[in-house]
């Protein structure tokens, strides 16, 4: 029996284009065998937090070069739990000041990674974090 | 003829003699050698490189077709390019006080930095811009906060750019409406909108409409401008964010020249004579780390959009041909990891930008990967110009890397590169088609995507960051973004809309939405509901309720 992929959702939230890392970590991500969807530009946390719920992820990946971090990260936090889908791990990425990560993971932010963090370090850090919900089934292949 | 015969021969003896024997002894760093837009570079150039054309047919003259060696025939011996710091945060007080220590500083033009809800058309109060606000530049909801923002600043004497897009129309519009209030003429003013729609759906995303009726808007401000206000560039073409999001070189200046073949046909189609507009298209592009392909990159761009001007669209004016351009050293190549470093990758690439013959330039600061940046980092980067322009003797003679082999044989490259793409582009059906279809996102997300390989592979070293690490301390006193500057704006906006009079808006506001439903021009509709106070917010929905949401391909 095949062993279920770690889901991902890729997000964007707030209205930041710069979506370079958050597509490259994508990609990098699914390389290494996880199921990757990135939701697009210019996302609210109501709309990341639906598409995760939906799309059933284990993790959500939050990029945000705009400064917006600190009202949009806790706010899907806020969703998560209000929606009891706080069993998802969610990380933060981008233009974060140092300061700033202590509050976020106070608020849920379980990692945040910084400029200049290789994409095989978050690959490393999903793996050994992160075990994919559903009792081990691998939805494509069935069993 | 005779000369490159016995220069082949020497160069083949040298090979096969002097070259082999240390090559066998000493290998060289690489089995091959590439820039970013994998051009091989050779270990030698010599005139065999040389292109068949001869000189006065790809070099010519400063200040003549094809521009290789400039737009200006004096270039920075008459005057150094202009010093311009994109800047612009939290609200229209702060930046208003930015500005004024950069113009004592000796800044020579001023470049505005909007934040997320201004440039996409929703006022401070909008639900989307919860915790945008003031962020990544200056919040402006209306016209108060433009006067404002350039109070005590004469706009009859200073140049201003501004980097806006979707909502191009409506700051170009508040710009006059201060002008007119400090008694300056439209006829005077000076500076640059941003105003590449293209670009946005590629790279930057701050898009609103869909294409064709943002093209349409574009159209207008062209035709607006050329009568009423005749020294403002009314777009600048850019490949600078193109670039950041991951693409070469040769993709930069491809996809700008493609985006600018794009514009110029749409006003052309539109019934306007290309030499009553072509002369106030400006351009932008980023200077990256590779010096001597980044010094070509800009010398290429000018040649081939001479060419295409006046080969494509039948240019007459040489000014129609002229590819003026503003340079930004590259935001994506500084590092959080020993910062100081950062200084000295700016300063390479400023020269490189120099070397290139911009006619203005931004200076990154050493902290931002991780801010906007600080009073004190922002005046060294203003400094790296200085020294540059004062100190460094550059800037003495015109274009002075012209006839070194490499720079020419690369600067051919890129453009033969860049004119392949284009075709390519062309069998597309144009820019708005290949936008549309996804093809440039596709091949810069490529790119940008090789590149991250290429760094957690080692084939490219970043200095601090894959090689020469040490143990840091976290780098603090970057710029913070006061929380209560979110309140202070809407607070703001609130009076404004308790003080103006209602019913002249939505007058004004209706004016716009019939010059949006025909085909008037919707600039002169768009100056007026400014004056009466309509908001950033109010008239981009007056538009979106006409042309509609633009839906992202993901």
């Amino acid at each position: 029996m095949a062993e279920r992929k770690i889901r991902v959702l890729i997000a964007k939230p707030g209205l930041d284009g710069h979506d370079r890392g958050a597509k490259v970590i994508a990609r990098s991500l699914r390389d290494a065998g996880m199921e990757v969807v990135y939701t697009g530009i210019r996302q609210t946390p109501e709309q990341i937090v639906n598409a995760a719920i939906q799309e059933d992820v284990d993790v959500i990946g939050l990029s945000c070069l705009s400064g917006a971090h600190m009202t949009l990260f806790p706010r899907v936090m806020e969703i998560l739990r209000e929606k009891k889908a706080e069993d998802i791990t969610v990380l933060g990425g981008g233009i974060i000041p140092h300061d700033d990560i202590a509050p976020l993971k106070k608020e849920g932010i379980r990692e945040i990674f910084q400029p200049g963090t290789y994409t095989e370090e978050i690959i490393r850090y999903i793996r050994e974090n992160v075990k994919p919900k559903g009792g081990g089934l691998d939805r494509g292949a069935g069993s | 003829m005779e000369d490159k015969e016995k220069l082949r021969k020497e160069l083949e003896r040298w090979e096969k003699g002097t070259l082999s024997r240390s090559v066998s002894r000493f290998p060289e760093r690489k089995p091959a050698f590439e820039t970013t837009s994998h051009i091989e570079i050779k270990r030698l150039y010599t005139p065999i490189d040389e292109a068949e054309q001869g000189y006065l047919e790809r070099l010519g003259f400063p200040g003549e077709y094809p521009f290789t060696r400039g737009v200006h025939p004096t270039m920075y011996r008459g005057r150094f390019w202009t010093m311009r710091q994109y800047s612009g945060f939290a609200t229209a007080e702060e930046t208003n006080q930015r500005y004024k220590y950069l113009l004592q500083q000796g800044q020579t033009g001023l470049s505005v930095a909007f934040d997320l809800p201004t440039q996409i058309g929703y006022d401070s109060d909008h639900a989307m811009a919860a915790g945008e606000v003031g962020k990544v530049g200056v919040a402006i909801d209306t016209l108060a906060d433009m006067e404002t923002l350039f109070d005590g600043i004469p706009l009859g004497r200073v140049s201003t750019s501004m980097t806006i897009n979707a909502t191009a129309v409506i700051l170009l519009a508040m710009y006059l409406a201060v002008a007119e209030k400090q008694g300056v003429g439209f006829k005077e003013v000076r500076g640059t909108i941003q105003n590449d729609i293209l670009k946005e759906y590629v790279a930057r995303g701050t898009h609103i409409f869909p294409p064709r009726p943002s093209m349409r808007i574009i159209t207008d401000i062209f035709a607006f401008c050329k009568d009423q206000i005749p020294r403002w560039n009314t777009i600048s073409i850019s490949g600078y964010h193109m670039r950041e999001a991951g693409c070469s070189a040769v993709q930069e200046v491809a996809f700008t020249l493609a985006n600018a073949i794009a514009y110029v046909q749409a006003a052309v189609d539109a019934g306007l004579d290309v030499d009553d507009f072509a002369g106030r298209l400006s351009f932008f592009f980023n200077c990256h780390n590779n010096f001597l392909e980044e010094i070509a990159k800009f010398r290429a761009a000018r040649r081939l959009w001479a060419r295409i001007m006046k080969q494509r669209f039948g240019a007459r004016k040489p000014a129609s041909s002229m590819l003026r351009f503003h340079t930004q050293t590259a935001g994506s190549t500084l590092t959080l990891q020993q910062p100081d470093n950062n200084v000295v990758r700016v300063a390479f690439q400023a020269l490189a930008a120099v070397l290139g013959g911009t006619q203005s330039l931004h200076t990154n600061s050493r902290d931002e990967a991780l801010a906007l940046p600080s009073e004190a980092a922002v005046r060294v980067a203003l400094r790296t110009q200085q020294i540059i322009a004062h100190e460094s003797g550059v800037a003495d003679v015109i274009d002075p890397m012209a006839g070194s082999y490499a720079i020419e044989a690369l600067t051919d490259e890129i453009e033969a590169g860049a004119a392949a793409y284009i075709d390519r582009i062309d069998a597309m059906g144009g820019a708005v088609k290949a936008v549309e279809s996804g093809y440039m996102q596709r091949e810069i997300g490529e790119s940008a995507y090789q590149y991250q390989k290429s760094i957690e592979e080692k084939s490219s070293i970043i200095v601090g960051v894959n090689e020469f690490t040490v143990e840091e301390q976290p780098f603090k006193d970057t710029l913070r973004i006061d929380p209560e500057v979110e309140k202070r704006q809407r607070q703001k906006l609130k009076s404004v809309r308790e003080a103006r009079d209602t019913n002249r808006v939505k007058e004004k506001l209706e004016a716009v939405k019939r010059a949006a439903e025909r085909t008037d021009n919707l600039v002169p509709p768009i100056i007026d509901a400014v004056r009466s106070y309509a908001t950033v917010g109010e008239i981009s929905d007056t538009l979106r309720s006409v042309f509609g949401s633009y839906q992202e391909r993901t």
